[in-house]
C-alpha cells in the first residue's frame, strides 16, 4: 500500500476513538442524571507549589461529600473514587488504548512504505481535498496563487515525530486505564485524550502551515479540556484556562508568521516554500522580512513550548491526571513548537546568513539579537532552560520539579535550533520523550501508591516499596541526568557541543551549568522520593502498593528505551561512522547556495572530547551533591541551612520569582481589568452620555426650536389672515344697518357714479 | 323776454318752492299741500309745452286721485303724535351733500352741452303745431287731445293695454296689502 | 320761445330735490311724496323734448309715466299702512330688521 493513502488512517481511528467514548459518555451520563464528580488528586497541589500537605484530611473529607451528593454512596477516601461501577468502563478500556495502538500501527505500516518507496530522501504528500480555492494574490514577488489544501506530509522530519507521537502515546493510553480506572469521568477521559491524539497527529502530518496550525490549536483545546479535567477543583480550572490564554498570545505570533509567509511566498505548502526560499534566499532573506517571519512563527512557539515570556502555564498545568502530564506537557504538545521551528529550518538559515552578511565583523548582541532570528532563539532557548531550572531546584512537588525541568529541557532543545543544529535539537526532543513520558508515569505510580500524595515532604524510602517504579524510574533519572550512555547524554552533549561549535561560549557555558542543575535536582527528586524514612501518614503506609500491571509495562518499556534510543544518535567522532539521526533528517534540512551556507565548524577531536568529558563531569558533580545533600534520616539539613542563610534568595526562588504574581499584576489586573473599566466607562460615558443622551438632548432642542418656529410663523400667518378677515368683516358688517335709508343712499350714489363714469368715458 | 318765458319763471318757481315745501315741512300734510301746489304749478308748464291734453291729466289724477290718497292716509295714520320728533334722518347732511353734488355735476354737463348746441346754431323748437294735429284717412284734425288720443290708440295700442293690466294689478295688490289679517270668526 | 335747456334744468333740478327728499326724511309719507316729485321732474323732462321735436312719443310716454305713479303710488301707500300696523308708526329708522 501506498504511504500517501495510508496517512489519512492515521488521523482516522484516533479521531473515531473520539466520537465513540465520547457518545458512550454522553448517553451515559445523561440517563444517570447526576454529574460525574471528579476526584483527582486530592487537591494537594496548590498553584503556588507551597506547602500544600494540609490539603489531604480536607480534601478527603470534601470528596467523600461529593461523592454521597453524585452519587449517594460514600467514597473511599483511597483512590479518590467510589466503588460505584463506571458505566461502559471497558468498552472506554478497550476503544481508548486500541484506537490509538491502531494509529501506532498505520503510522509504522505509512513508514515503511515510505521507506520503501524514497528511502527517506523525499516527502510525500497526500492531498484530501482543497480548503481554501483563492484567486490570485499579489505578493511582493510576483502573483501567485494561494490555495491550501488539506493535504498531509510524510517525510523524514514527521516520520520522526510521528512515531514517537503514536508510540507513546500508546503507552499512555494503557497507562492511563490503569491509573485512571476508578475515575467517574473515564469515558470523558478517553474521548479527550482520543481527540488529543487526533490533533497532535494533525500537526505533526500538515503539509502545510494552516493545517499545522489546525492541530496546534487542536491541542491547545484539548490541554486545556485535560488539565481542567477535574472541573470541579477551581485551580484545575484556572490553570486550564491559563494555558489557553498564554498559549493565545503565542499563536497572534504564529498567525502573523503565516500571513507573512502567505505573502512573502505566496503559499503555505511547506515544500513549495521551502523550495523557493531555498533556490532564492537572497531574495527573500532581504530586508529582514525572513528574520521577521522567523521571529514571529518563534512567538507562537514560545506560546506552545513554554519558552520565555510565555512558560508560566506549564507549572500549573500539573493540575491535570498524570498521564496528561506526561503525554501532553512532557512527550508530544509541548515538542509541537520546537517541531515548527525545526521544520522551518530554512527560514532561520537564511535569516541566520542574513545577519552574518549584513552585519558582518562588528556583530554586537544587540546586533545580533534584532537581525538574527536563530540567535534570538537560542538565546531564548538557553535563558529559559537556565532560569526554569534554577526554579526546580527549590520545588517541593513532585510534578512541579518535572514541570519545571520539562520547560528548561524545552530551553535545551531550542537552544540547539538556535545554534542551527536542528538534528541535535530534534534528537533531544525524541530522547526527552522517553524519559520524561517514564518519570511523569514514575511519579503517577508513586501518586497512586501513596493515594494522591504528590509533596515530596510528604514521601521518602518508598524504594522497596514500590520496587518496578523505582528502578524504571532510576533508569530514566540515570538519562534526563546525561550520564553516559543513556538517551539523555547523547542528545545533550550533542546540543553542547554544536553550542560551543558555533561560537557561543557564554550559551555554552550555561547550558552546562544547567545541566548540572538538572542532575542534581532530578537526584534531589530521587532521594526524598525512595530514600530515607518515610515521612507520609500511616494509613499511607498501609496501603502502599505496586501499581498494577497496565501502569509497570508501559514504564518498562519506556525505561527500556530510555536506555537504547540514545544510541541512534551517536556521534560521529566516537564510532568513526557518521551520525545515523543526523543522517536520517538531512532531506529535511536542505542545502543552500554556498554563498549562503556557513561554513562547517569543525572542532579537533580532543576539542570534542574535551567538551564531551566536561558535560559528564558537571553531570556527576551535580548527582554527587543531589546524593550527599538529601542523604540520612532528615533530608532537609541542607535546604534548611540554605533558607537560613540566605533567606531572601530562597524566598524568591522557591517562589519562582514571583513572576506569576507580577503576570497577575500588571497584565491581569492592569491591563485586562483597567482596561476593560476604561472601556465601560468609555461606553458609560461617551457613547451613552453624548452618543444617546446628547443626541436626544441635540433632538430635543431642535424640536424647541422647531415648535417656535410653527408657533411664531406658521399659525401666526393662519391667525394673521384670520385676524384681518375678521377686521374687514366688523368693517363690512356696519355696511348692513338695516335702514331702508342708508340703502337708499347707496343706490343713489351708485347712480352717481354710473352716470359719472358715462361723463367720463363719453 | 317774451311772455312765455315770464310765464316759465313764473311756474318754475312755484314748482321749486313746492318740492323744497315737500321736503323741509314737518308735517305730512304740510308736505302734502306743498305737492299739491307743486303739481298744479307742473300742469301750467305742460300748458306752456303745448302738452294741454296732458296737464289736464295731471290735474286730474296727480292732484285729484294721488294727493287725495296721500291725505287719506296720513289721515289713517294719525301722524300728529309723531310731530315732536326729528323729521331728518342723521344721514340728511350726506343727503343733502350728495344732492349738491349731483345737480353739479349734471348741471354742468348740461351747461355744457347748452353752449355747444348754442355754437354749433342748433334750430330752435321745432314747429308746435306737429303736437296739435293729427291726420286721418286723409283729412286732418286738430287738437292736442285728438292727436294723442289718436296716437294712444293707434300707434301705442299695446303699452296702453298694458298699462291697464297694469292698473289692475295695482289695485288689487293695493287691496291685498291693505287687509287686515283674517280673524276667527267665532 | 323757452329753451330746452331751461326746462331741463328746471326738470333736473326737481329730480334732485326728490332724491334729497327721499334721502333725507324720516317719514315714510314725506318719503312717497319725494318719490311722486321725481316722477313729475321726469314727466317735464320729457314733455320739454316733446316740444322741442315736435314729437307726440313724448306726451304718450308721460301718460304711461302717470299710470305708473298712480299705481305705484297706491301699491306704496298700502304698504305704508301694513308698516304702521306692523310696528305703530311710519317711522323709517324703526323698520331696520334687516340689521346686521
Amino acid at each position: 500500500m501506498r504511504a500517501t493513502s495510508l496517512l489519512p488512517w492515521i488521523l482516522v481511528f484516533p479521531l473515531a476513538g473520539f466520537l465513540v467514548n465520547g457518545f458512550l459518555y454522553l448517553i451515559s451520563h445523561s440517563k444517570l442524571g447526576g454529574k460525574d464528580a471528579p476526584k483527582g488528586p486530592h487537591g494537594s497541589s496548590d498553584p503556588a507549589g507551597g506547602h500544600g500537605g494540609h490539603a489531604h484530611g480536607a480534601a478527603t473529607q470534601a470528596a467523600h461529600q461529593a461523592a454521597q451528593a453524585g452519587h449517594g454512596h460514600g467514597g473511599h477516601g483511597g483512590h479518590g473514587g467510589g466503588h460505584e461501577p463506571i458505566p461502559f468502563a471497558a468498552l472506554h478500556s478497550l476503544v481508548g488504548p486500541v484506537a490509538c495502538g491502531l494509529s501506532l500501527l498505520f503510522a509504522l505500516l505509512a513508514i515503511g512504505s515510505w521507506w520503501a518507496e524514497t528511502h527517506g530522501h523525499e516527502g510525500l504528500v497526500a492531498t484530501l481535498w482543497t480548503w481554501v480555492p483563492m484567486g490570485e494574490n499579489p505578493t511582493w514577488f510576483g502573483a501567485k496563487v494561494l490555495s491550501i489544501d488539506v493535504a498531509l506530509r510524510l517525510d523524514a522530519l514527521s516520520a520522526l515525530m510521528l512515531f514517537f507521537v503514536t508510540f507513546v502515546g500508546t503507552l499512555i493510553h494503557v497507562y492511563s486505564v490503569g491509573y485512571m480506572g476508578h475515575d467517574p469521568g473515564y469515558g470523558r477521559y478517553f474521548s479527550y485524550l482520543n481527540l488529543f491524539m487526533f490533533a497532535m497527529l494533525t500537526l505533526v502530518l500538515g503539509a502545510n502551515l494552516p493545517i499545522l496550525f489546525v492541530g496546534w490549536e487542536g491541542v491547545g483545546l484539548c490541554s486545556y479540556l485535560l488539565i481542567g479535567y477535574f472541573w470541579d477543583k477551581d485551580f484545575a480550572a484556572d490553570a486550564g484556562k491559563k494555558a489557553f490564554v498564554v498559549n493565545r498570545i503565542g499563536d497572534l505570533g504564529f498567525m502573523l508568521g503565516i500571513f507573512g509567509c502567505a505573502a512573502l511566498f505566496g503559499t503555505t505548502d511547506f515544500g513549495a516554500m521551502f523550495d523557493a526560499a531555498v533556490k532564492n534566499p537572497g531574495l527573500y532573506g532581504a530586508g529582514g522580512l525572513m528574520t521577521a517571519v522567523a521571529v514571529a512563527l518563534f512567538i507562537g512557539a514560545c506560546g506552545k513550548s513554554a519558552q520565555i515570556p510565555l512558560y508560566v502555564w506549564l507549572p500549573d498545568a500539573m493540575a491535570g491526571p498524570t498521564p496528561v502530564s506526561a503525554l501532553i506537557h512532557a512527550a508530544t504538545m509541548v515538542t509541537a513548537g520546537v517541531y515548527m521551528v525545526a521544520r522551518c529550518n530554512v527560514f532561520y538559515r537564511i535569516s541566520h546568513e542574513w545577519a552574518a552578511k549584513t552585519l558582518g565583523e562588528g556583530a554586537t548582541f544587540w546586533g545580533l539579537l534584532t537581525h538574527d532570528a536563530a540567535f534570538v532563539v537560542a538565546v531564548v532557548g538557553c535563558a529559559t532552560a537556565f532560569v526554569a531550572a534554577t526554579m526546580g531546584l527549590a520545588q517541593t512537588d513532585i510534578k512541579k520539579v518535572l514541570a519545571y525541568s520539562t520547560v528548561s529541557q524545552l530551553g535545551y532543545m531550542f537552544l540547539g535550533c538556535g545554534v542551527l543544529a536542528f538534528a541535535g535539537g530534534m534528537f533531544h526532543v525524541f530522547t526527552h520523550a522517553w524519559f520524561k513520558a517514564c518519570l511523569f508515569l514514575g511519579s503517577g505510580s508513586v501518586i497512586h501508591a501513596l493515594g494522591g500524595e504528590q509533596e515530596m515532604t510528604k514521601m521518602g524510602g518508598l524504594r522497596k516499596l514500590i520496587p518496578h517504579t523505582f528502578v524504571t524510574m532510576f533508569v530514566a533519572t540515570l538519562a534526563i541526568a546525561g550520564v553516559p550512555g543513556l538517551a539523555g547524554f547523547f542528545s545533550k552533549d550533542a546540543i553542547l557541543a554544536e553550542t560551543f561549535a558555533a561560537g557561543h561560549p557564554v550559551l555554552w557555558f550555561f547550558a552546562v551549568l544547567t545541566a548540572g542543575m538538572t542532575a542534581f535536582y532530578m537526584f534531589r527528586l530521587m532521594r526524598m522520593t525512595f530514600w530515607g524514612p518515610f515521612r507520609g501518614t500511616q494509613e499511607q503506609l498501609h496501603h502502599v502498593h505496586e501499581s498494577p500491571a497496565s501502569m509497570t509495562i508501559p514504564l518498562w518499556i519506556l525505561a527500556f528505551g530510555s536506555l537504547l534510543v540514545g544510541w541512534v544518535g551517536i556521534p560521529d567522532f566516537i564510532l568513526g561512522g557518521e551520525n545515523p539521526f543526523e543522517r536520517f533528517l538531512e532531506p529535511a534540512i536542505p542545502a543552500l547556495p554556498p554563498d549562503w551556507t556557513p561554513h562547517a565548524h569543525h572542532m579537533s577531536l580532543s576539542t570534542e572530547w574535551g567538551l564531551m568529558g566536561a558535560s559528564v563531569l558537571v553531570a556527576l558533580t551535580g548527582i554527587a551533591l543531589a546524593w550527599r545533600f538529601f542523604s540520612g534520616p532528615y533530608p532537609f539539613a541542607v535546604p534548611e541551612r540554605v533558607a537560613t542563610a540566605l533567606p531572601n534568595l530562597y524566598r524568591w526562588v522557591r517562589n519562582k520569582y514571583y513572576v506569576d504574581e507580577f503576570y497577575e499584576k500588571v497584565f491581569v489586573e492592569g491591563l485586562g481589568k483597567g482596561f476593560g473599566r476604561f472601556l465601560w466607562e468609555v461606553d458609560a460615558r461617551v457613547v451613552d452620555g453624548v452618543g444617546v443622551n446628547g443626541t436626544g438632548w441635540l433632538t430635543l432642542q431642535i424640536s424647541k426650536i422647531s415648535s417656535w418656529f410653527d408657533l411664531t410663523f406658521v399659525d401666526g400667518a393662519v391667525n394673521g389672515v384670520a385676524d384681518t378677515l375678521q377686521a374687514a368683516w366688523r368693517g363690512y358688517r356696519r355696511v348692513q344697518t338695516g335702514r331702508t335709508e342708508n340703502y337708499a343712499l347707496t343706490m343713489a350714489a351708485g347712480v352717481f357714479g354710473a352716470v359719472c363714469l358715462w361723463i367720463i368715458l363719453r | 323776454m317774451t311772455p312765455a318765458l315770464i310765464f316759465f319763471w313764473i311756474l318754475g318757481a312755484v314748482v321749486v318752492i313746492g318740492a323744497v315745501g315737500v321736503i323741509v315741512m314737518r308735517q305730512p300734510v304740510h308736505s302734502a299741500l306743498f305737492l299739491l301746489l307743486s303739481f298744479v304749478a307742473v300742469a301750467g308748464l305742460f300748458v306752456l309745452a303745448h302738452a294741454e291734453f296732458l296737464a289736464a291729466v295731471q290735474i286730474l289724477v296727480y292732484a285729484g286721485g294721488i294727493m287725495v290718497l296721500f291725505l287719506f292716509t296720513i289721515m289713517l295714520v294719525n301722524i300728529r303724535r309723531q310731530a315732536r320728533e326729528p323729521f331728518l334722518h342723521r344721514q340728511a347732511a350726506v343727503a343733502i351733500l350728495f344732492g349738491l353734488a349731483f345737480y353739479a355735476v349734471v348741471g354742468g354737463l348740461l351747461v355744457g352741452e347748452a353752449k355747444k348746441l348754442a355754437a354749433l346754431g342748433a334750430a330752435g323748437a321745432a314747429d308746435p303745431g306737429k303736437l296739435a294735429t293729427v291726420s286721418i284717412a286723409g283729412a286732418t284734425v286738430a287738437g292736442n287731445s285728438q292727436a294723442v288720443g289718436w296716437a294712444l290708440y293707434r300707434d301705442y295700442f299695446l303699452p296702453f293695454e298694458v298699462a291697464s293690466v297694469f292698473l289692475l294689478v295695482a289695485m288689487i295688490g293695493a287691496v291685498v296689502l291693505g287687509k287686515r289679517t283674517m280673524e276667527k270668526v267665532d | 320761445m323757452v329753451p330746452l335747456t331751461h326746462y331741463l334744468a328746471l326738470s333736473f333740478l326737481l329730480f334732485v330735490l326728490g332724491v334729497v327728499g327721499v334721502l333725507a326724511r324720516r317719514n315714510l309719507l314725506t318719503v312717497l311724496m319725494s318719490i311722486e316729485l321725481m316722477l313729475n321732474a321726469v314727466n317735464l323732462n320729457l314733455v320739454a323734448f316733446s316740444r322741442q321735436l315736435g314729437d307726440l312719443g313724448g306726451q304718450i310716454f308721460t301718460v304711461f309715466v302717470i299710470a305708473v305713479a298712480a299705481g305705484e303710488a297706491a301699491i306704496g301707500l298700502a304698504i305704508l299702512i301694513s308698516l304702521y300696523r306692523l310696528k305703530g308708526s311710519v317711522n323709517l329708522d324703526e323698520a331696520s330688521e334687516m340689521k346686521g
